[in-house]
């Protein structure tokens, strides 16, 4: 990198962005929380604005990457600390795909990827991406061209797919990670020794396109951090036992993005210090995130991102609060396995123990812990049509959680990223008889 | 005529009907009619009619707030019934109508035009479980009515041709745009209509009886809907099941009947 280079890099990423974004950042939210009007909801958090500043920092830091880092593409459920430690900028295509949601831009974008012949039935965040990658067009100005690529096939098997189209794009290499599935309450030693081999198996490739040696030092130190984010978000999620919930799931799928996308980072850990601290003011002061909460629910499955708004309002107005989700969960349940002394064993651990790689039974299972701790009255199961590995077995968990736990269930069918597989009539009509069902 | 103390308005995808209830919730005056598109034109059509038979009434008018007698809306369109104390949905107010109707709780099949639903319903009349055709016409009343225009069979006589004869064609699509093409190839290979409408009412149960497993059949087992004017439906449900299947007094008048009786707790 030139000097002038190193210097546009400074300039636009940490004094215009530390300076100038920060503070438009910081006053919109400030008039944001100012102006706030809902009878129903209360403002949002006050650190949402670092979270924003946060998550527009890193992208444009991403803008700039490719000339500072190696660059690394990988799926939500990838060991990335073997690749922070490398000194890698980390960009979650999934994540990404989630910003053009919420920008409501989705499906504009995947509708260059069905041109280009990829089916409507392949994940709506895999149609974004490439829909992004084939126009160029995205929410967050520019990505970085990836170096490497990394897929771990813990979340879905579409990712095994969707990964080697990037690596025949971009002519790199692509390390997967197979993760075998856990049907019963444990992964057996065999499974776990074949996870762990083939992390032993890409530190070598990663260290190769990084062109530097893996650190112990430096692993375990992003280790730490990961594993400080993941237990602060664990406990900001299990705030919501409190009645009224601090946060509702909506908040939590804002506010989740550093654990995601900035995982191992020491300013993650430092956000979700802040939000925790923020939410025990909640609770001290006794602020519920739906103002007169009535009702309490739990939320099976991804996010509908471009109606999170919608969502918030109409449940909010019938004094109904979504508190806990397997979702937001999943990235916080695996604190108990990150452990800095065991080193690339921990992180084969938090690679099959993803929520996704374990039967259906368990997600029953952490249902129903969940509507104890959480002192719950009933439950969305969100039936999303691009999210087959989360969403098969939900109508067997709703016929149980009725039959054996007594919790109404209500399955919406809909769909995280595409919005022409959102039926705005029927959802609005299923929720307002869910709804009334609850008062009864 | 006892006098009208409160309003149940339903308004469908096919039909509008309004209901006016007496102090035991009694129907004691109703008008059913095609829905029009302008729903409330309409609407304001149907109070008129409510003024003129009830004198006394004072029902609210459009853009005035205060309740004479209590209206409540229900219905795809009832967001669209300005005129409305409240709104509330369809499940809650069948299951509201068909509970005072007939008594006893169970399972309720609801065939509208455009929507089907199965509720559950506890004994004591509350909802425990719905299930509701999503994003498609296959199990509603619109997959046969499209498919019996094709066939130039009156939907009036529909029930009657189907039930005149013993025999059947397997129609295998449950989308009401494929059947439509399964029943043209059908025509063309010469088969004739009353097999393939038997076909068709059984296609159109066996996607309703999907529903009902969904929510878990906890008999008894009663139907109502604009389809039930139709023998053929009740009859075929009632094969596919094993239930005998009960059929309220005015089946298309649940939901409106459920909405008055939900205006009636606003005047108690």
């Amino acid at each position: 990198m030139s000097i002038i280079d190193s210097l546009l890099y400074h300039w636009n990423v940490n004094i215009l962005s530390h300076s100038l974004l920060r503070l438009n950042i910081w006053l919109r939210a400030e008039i944001s929380r100012a102006s706030w009007k809902s009878k129903y909801l209360a403002p949002p958090l006050k650190i949402s604005w670092l979270n924003k500043d946060l998550v527009t920092r890193h992208w444009l830091r991403g803008h700039y990457a490719n000339q500072r880092h190696k660059v690394a593409w990988v799926t939500s459920g990838a060991p990335t600390e073997l690749l922070k430690a490398l000194d890698y900028f980390i960009v979650y295509p999934e994540n990404h795909a989630a910003i053009c949601g919420t920008a409501r831009v989705a499906v504009d974008i995947m509708s260059v990827a069905e041109e280009a012949g990829y089916s409507q039935d392949i994940c709506s965040y895999a149609r974004t991406d490439f829909g992004t990658l084939l126009s160029g067009k995205t929410p967050v100005g520019k990505l970085p061209r990836p170096d490497l690529l990394l897929a771990c096939t813990n979340i879905c098997q579409t990712v095994l797919f969707w990964y080697r189209v990037l690596a025949r794009h971009f002519n790199i290499p692509l390390i997967v990670i197979d993760t075998p599935f856990v049907y019963h309450s444990e992964a057996t030693e065999h499974a776990l020794q074949f996870v762990l081999r083939q992390l032993e198996q890409a530190i070598p490739v990663a260290e190769q396109v990084a062109g530097k040696s893996l650190q112990e030092r430096k692993l375990k130190e992003v280790g730490r951090l990961s594993k400080m984010a993941t237990e602060l978000w664990l406990e900001i999620i299990e705030r919501n036992q409190h009645q009224p919930a601090p946060i509702s799931v909506i908040d939590q799928f804002i506010q989740m993005a550093p654990i995601v996308e900035m995982r191992g980072d020491a300013e993650t850990v430092d956000f979700y210090a802040a939000m925790l601290k923020e939410v025990d003011e909640r609770i001290a002061n006794g602020i519920g995130a739906v103002k007169g909460e009535k009702k309490r629910l739990l939320w099976d499955n991804l996010p509908i991102w471009y109606r999170l708004r919608y969502l918030a309002e109409f449940l909010g107005e019938n004094g109904v609060a979504i508190v806990a989700s397997t979702y937001t969960n999943a990235w916080g349940e695996l604190a108990r396995y990150y452990d800095v002394e065991r080193g690339l064993e921990s992180l084969a651990l938090a690679c099959i123990y993803v929520i996704l790689n374990r039967s259906t039974g368990h997600k029953l299972k952490t249902m129903q812990r969940m509507i104890e701790e959480y002192h719950l009255d009933g439950v969305i199961l969100h039936s999303d049509r691009s999210c087959k590995p989360y969403s098969i077995g939900q109508m067997d968990q709703r016929d149980r959680l009725i039959r054996e736990f007594e919790k109404p269930a209500l399955l919406l069918e809909a769909d995280h990223n595409d919005f022409r597989c959102f039926a705005e009539q029927q959802v609005a009509n299923r929720l307002a008889a869910f709804v009334e069902m609850l008062e009864r | 005529m006892a006098e009208v103390r409160a309003l149940g308005i339903d308004v469908g995808s096919t039909t509008a009907k309004i209901v006016g209830i007496d102090d035991d919730g009694r129907i004691i005056w109703h008008v059913l009619e095609q829905a029009d598109p302008q729903v409330g034109k309409q609407v304001e059509k149907f109070l008129e009619l409510a003024r003129e038979v009830t004198p006394i009434l004072s029902v609210p008018i459009e853009g005035e707030r205060e309740i004479g007698v209590p209206l409540i809306a229900t219905g795809y369109g009832r967001k669209l019934v300005h005129q409305a104390t409240r709104t509330v949905t369809e499940i809650t107010c069948h299951a509201r109508g068909v509970f005072r109707e007939l008594g006893h709780g169970g399972t309720l099949v609801d065939i509208g035009g455009q929507d089907s639903k199965v509720i559950g319903i506890s004994p004591k009349g509350e909802v425990v479980d719905f299930s509701m055709n999503d994003k498609c016409a296959a199990g509603t009343g619109r997959f046969l009515e499209n498919t019996a225009n094709r066939l130039g069979v009156h939907l009036d006589r529909l029930g009657e041709v189907t039930l005149s004869t013993v025999e059947e064609v397997s129609i295998s699509s449950t989308c009401t745009v494929f059947a439509e093409s399964e029943v043209i190839s059908l025509i063309a290979h010469g088969v004739a209509t009353e097999p393939i409408l038997k076909g068709l009412h059984r296609s159109l149960i066996k996607r309703v009886v999907a529903m009902i497993r969904t929510v878990g059949l906890r008999p008894p087992l009663m139907l109502s809907g604009g389809v039930v004017r139709n023998p053929a439906i009740p009859q075929i449900l009632q094969e596919e099941t094993g239930e005998e299947v009960i059929i309220p007094r005015h089946p298309q008048l649940m939901g409106a009947l459920g909405a008055a009786l939900i205006a009636l707790e606003l005047v108690e």
